[in-house]
């Protein structure tokens, strides 16, 4: 059976959700959507001028993916909030996980939630993305 | 590095009145992998008892972008794009953000500071974001950093 997040226990590993090498359309198609067109995403020569080996992901697409973890186990209305800090910057081919861990759980009279750990890793072990939600479990 | 000027903290930009069409949420859904149909058919969204297609948790970073030079911020601060990174995001959620919303955002800069005896500067911009109702739907607070 699926992980349910009205039964979660601290300590409890959301299923993961593992994604293919971010590849250089990916980044042109958020760009288009998004509508942020900053060419260190999409441009190599510039970023290449801006010291980086070459483009860089935006941040919002890899918490775009941490959110669709989320969204794949929990009903969006249920996510209160997300806070994450963007650690490291993602590269072309880099292989990311999004990683979920239930650390807290929390009951009053008016709502009762889980605190759920997040990051977004590379294969390798390098972190991307680090934060958390929480999520009303009523 | 030059610092930048605290003075702007406090600073308001112009709001930015924002229309969710379905369209452009079929196409973020398609750009992030967003594959329940939650995101993309709008009868399945319907038979699960929502008015119309969902916006996912970080669709509200597209509304920023949506004004004449959503740039204006780094000729404020003097800052050249190619040094920007995002440090931080945080999103507060209110109410659920339909296709057919029409969105009005306000914000500000909120704070300035550095890390690193300067070289490294970060500029954190808050948000508010209310539906057609007027009713604050979420908030939002963004932090830049130029390396």
């Amino acid at each position: 059976m699926s992980w349910n997040y009205r039964e979660a226990e601290i300590g409890d590993e959301l299923p993961s959700l593992s994604l293919e090498p971010i590849s250089r359309s990916n980044m042109i198609l958020y760009a288009q959507v998004s509508g942020d067109h900053n060419p260190i995403h999409t441009d190599k020569d510039f970023a290449v001028e801006s010291g980086l080996p070459d483009v860089i992901a935006h941040g919002m697409l890899i918490m775009a993916y941490l959110g669709r973890m989320l969204t794949d186990i929990v009903p969006q209305s249920k996510i209160e909030n997300i806070n994450v800090q963007f650690t490291n910057m993602t590269h072309l081919h880099d292989e990311l996980k999004c990683i979920g861990k239930v650390v807290e759980k929390n009951f009053s009279t008016e709502i009762n939630t889980i605190l759920v750990s997040l990051r977004v890793e590379e294969i390798r072990g390098q972190k991307k993305i680090l934060g958390q939600a929480l999520i009303n479990i009523n | 590095m030059k610092m930048f000027d605290r003075s702007l903290i406090g600073k308001k930009y112009p709001q930015i009145i924002f229309e969710i069409k379905e369209e452009r949420l079929k196409l973020f859904a398609k750009a992030t992998g967003q594959s329940d149909q939650l995101y993309t058919n709008v009868k399945f969204a319907k038979e699960k008892g929502h008015p119309s297609l969902l916006a996912p948790p970080t669709f509200l970073t597209v509304v920023s972008m949506e004004q004449e030079d959503p740039y204006q911020y780094l000729k404020d601060l003097k800052i050249q794009m190619g040094k920007l990174l995002h440090a931080n995001q945080e999103y507060i959620y209110l109410l659920p953000i339909y296709a057919g919303d029409i969105l009005r955002m306000e914000s500000e800069i909120t704070d300035i500071f550095d890390k690193k005896e300067g070289s490294l500067q970060f500029v954190v911009f808050t948000s508010t974001y209310r539906n057609q109702d007027k009713v604050i739907v979420g908030k939002a607070k963004t932090t830049l950093v130029v390396r």
